[in-house]
């Protein structure tokens, strides 16, 4: 039992544990930060999988960008605390009935495929070095430079336009 | 490193888009002279539409065949920015009046004709992408420019809410042509598309079809059309019309004949229905409006599907340059024609939204000569009546059409260019045949946009020759 075995039955509990308390906690705030948790652990599992890169457009992009937008989402509504009761009524059963879809599915996967059959290429060490990093850059600022470029502007236009919708004006115009 | 050659290919797109980010910045400063940013904007626009006019006949690729410069895209680039000018000349005033006026409405206007002008130059559906974006986003701030009034900021909700979803369309059709290709290079997808026939590409190919069709207002994406044009500021109507239009049909234009040749057999079917739909669709119900925002925005979507015809043909290489230089006739024309009727309507329309009825152009010609006759004049030329370039391009394109064996599309295009007939000049008999009061507003370069679209109207009709040289020259690189 190696040390990375130990790392991904720890890193799969608390996998586990941060998507359990996401789903079950009645606080939508608290929701969306254990959600951010999760995305970290996933971002660990990138780590020990060998894709730094992967690893960090999870943090930067999933936990740290979109989660921001979720959490300013919340708050502005005012929605943080869900209110107590009723459900759905068909959300239950529907549920239940996806969840054993699932279940079936992956103890599936799990039996008959669980041994590779075939030719399986392992990942090379030229896939999980920095080199691909390097190939990566080379591609998005090289043969992909135009449309990274015009990126910037059309996230710029898109900034102009935000604040002249909700811009208020002198004179108590909206 | 990007080369000389690749700035060179872009240079008008890039000189506009600098100039767009300098006026945002300058216009901070010219916090009571917001007519000088006007000014600015149509400076830009003319010094790169002079840009454009002096690459005619240059042909170069750039940014590792990303973007190109052809004949085509020189003539939709100029189209594009003699639109945006006219948009300017249309806002300068109404803005005002409307009590709208900030500096953003310019720079906004510029963002989009550089997404307008890139997406004629894209040939890689990533910039397609990007490109279409950076034309739709402002296009939706502005629709919702008027944010005092609810029907303005209904119009831009539900623009931006449908263009979110066609753009899902579009996204949807680029990653399963790259499912089936490998690559998002219009001749790279061309090349591998030719040697397998694929379902996915097919697939692929309709979706993106989708995503276009929304953009240019074609039946059955057609739904946001009508309460956007009329909810949304005139000006930006106008602009939206022919630009976005414009656009639109260049992209759909270069990428199908680029990439698509290989699947022309399936495409052709379903470019046929559509534009047969929507010509007859956009007439029909047309008749029954009685704002004339309404009317011309289902004019506009019945436009869309004449234009649309031109591409029937688009992958039989003996027909398809002609039809296509057809369409492109066509589509100068609309511009023309198009901006006069709404400067027509900018004119009569009040700042508290009355003045919008097909009713209130009632004795028209009794008040306004001018007015009146130029609105006839448009009327007729979308009608497509002659002596007007509307008629001229149904010529073409119908005989374009015909030549290419769809005599039953031309048919149907003829029978609901008659219908039309029907309430473009109820509009022209109110204003000679009734009796009726109105407040005309009177601005010089709202005035000159209208006479000069109605004597370009008149006039290329006389002598169109040169304008179809010029679109036929306008080939694909």
């Amino acid at each position: 039992m190696n040390i990375d075995f130990i790392l991904f039955l720890v890193l799969a509990l608390a996998a586990i544990a941060t998507a359990l308390g996401m789903l079950l906690s009645r606080n939508a705030v608290y929701s969306a930060l254990f959600l951010v948790l999760n995305f970290a652990v996933v971002a660990v599992f990138y780590l020990l999988l060998g894709a730094p890169f992967i690893a960090m457009a999870q943090v930067t992009v999933y936990a740290g960008a979109i989660m921001v937008l979720f959490l300013f989402v919340i708050m502005l509504l005012g929605a943080d605390e869900l209110a107590p009761g009723k459900a759905l009524p068909w959300q239950r059963p529907l549920a239940a009935t996806l969840a054993v879809v699932l279940v079936i599915e992956a103890a599936y996967l799990l039996l008959a495929r669980g041994a590779p059959s075939g030719l399986v290429t392992p990942p090379t060490e030229y896939t999980n070095s920095t080199e691909s990093l390097r190939e990566m850059a080379l591609a998005l600022f090289g043969q992909y430079l135009l449309p990274f470029e015009i990126t910037s502007i059309l996230l710029l236009v898109a900034m102009v336009g935000a604040i002249v919708l909700a811009k208020q004006e002198k004179g108590g115009r909206r | 490193m990007p080369q000389p050659q690749d700035y060179q290919t872009l240079l008008p797109v890039i000189v506009l888009a600098v100039w767009a980010c300098a006026l945002l910045l300058l216009d901070s400063f010219l916090i009571q002279r917001k007519g000088l940013t006007a000014c600015l904007a149509a400076a830009g626009l003319a010094i790169t539409l002079g840009l454009t006019l002096s690459q005619i006949g240059r042909s170069s690729s750039g940014f590792s065949g990303m973007v190109v410069l052809d004949g085509f895209s020189t003539f939709i680039n100029a189209l594009q920015l003699v639109s945006g000018l006219l948009g300017v000349a249309l806002a300068y005033a109404y803005v005002k009046r409307m009590g709208i006026e900030r500096g953003e409405y310019y720079t906004l206007l510029l963002f989009s004709v550089v997404g307008m002008m890139l997406m004629a130059q894209a040939t890689d559906l990533i910039v397609v992408f990007i490109a279409l974006e950076m034309l739709s986003i402002p296009l939706y701030v502005l629709a919702a420019f008027n944010r005092t009034q609810a029907a303005s900021e209904e119009a831009g909700l539900k623009y931006f809410l449908l263009g979110a979803f066609s753009t899902g369309f579009l996204v949807y059709g680029i990653t399963l042509v790259y499912g089936a290709t490998a690559s998002t290079n219009l001749s790279a997808i061309f090349a591998a598309a030719s040697s397998t026939s694929n379902l996915l590409l097919t697939i692929g190919a309709a979706l993106i079809l989708v995503g276009f069709g929304f953009k240019v207002a074609v039946v059955p994406f057609h739904m946001w059309t009508p309460d956007v044009y009329q909810g949304a500021p005139t000006a930006v109507t106008g602009f939206m019309s022919s630009g976005a239009k414009i656009a639109g049909f260049a992209a759909l234009l270069r990428v199908f004949a680029t990439a698509f040749p290989a699947i022309a057999a399936d495409m052709t079917d379903i470019l046929w229905a559509l534009a047969a739909v929507t010509m007859i669709l956009g007439n029909l119900v047309a008749i029954s409006q009685t704002d004339i925002k309404r009317m011309l925005a289902y004019s506009s979507i019945a436009h869309a599907g004449y234009i649309l015809m031109a591409f029937v043909p688009y992958g039989n290489p003996a027909v398809a340059p002609v039809s296509i230089a057809a369409g492109l006739f066509y589509l100068a024309a609309y511009v023309i024609t198009n901006f006069g009727a709404w400067g027509v309507v900018i004119a009569l329309e009040q700042p508290d939204g009355k003045g919008l009825q097909i009713s209130d152009y009632s004795g028209l010609f009794w008040r306004k000569r001018g007015l009146a006759v130029a609105m006839t004049v448009f009327m007729l030329s979308l009608i497509g009546f002659p002596p007007t370039i509307g008629m001229v391009g149904k010529f073409y394109l119908f005989r374009a059409i015909i030549d290419g064996g769809f005599t039953g599309l031309a048919i149907i295009g003829v029978i609901a260019s008659l219908v039309s007939a029907f309430y473009y000049l109820r509009v022209v008999v109110n204003m000679f045949m009734r009796e009726g009061e109105q407040k005309i507003e009177r601005e010089f370069w709202l005035d000159l946009t209208w006479g000069a679209a109605a004597f370009l109207t008149v006039a290329i009709s006389l002598a169109p020759g040169w304008l179809f040289y010029l679109a036929s020259a306008a080939g694909l690189r």
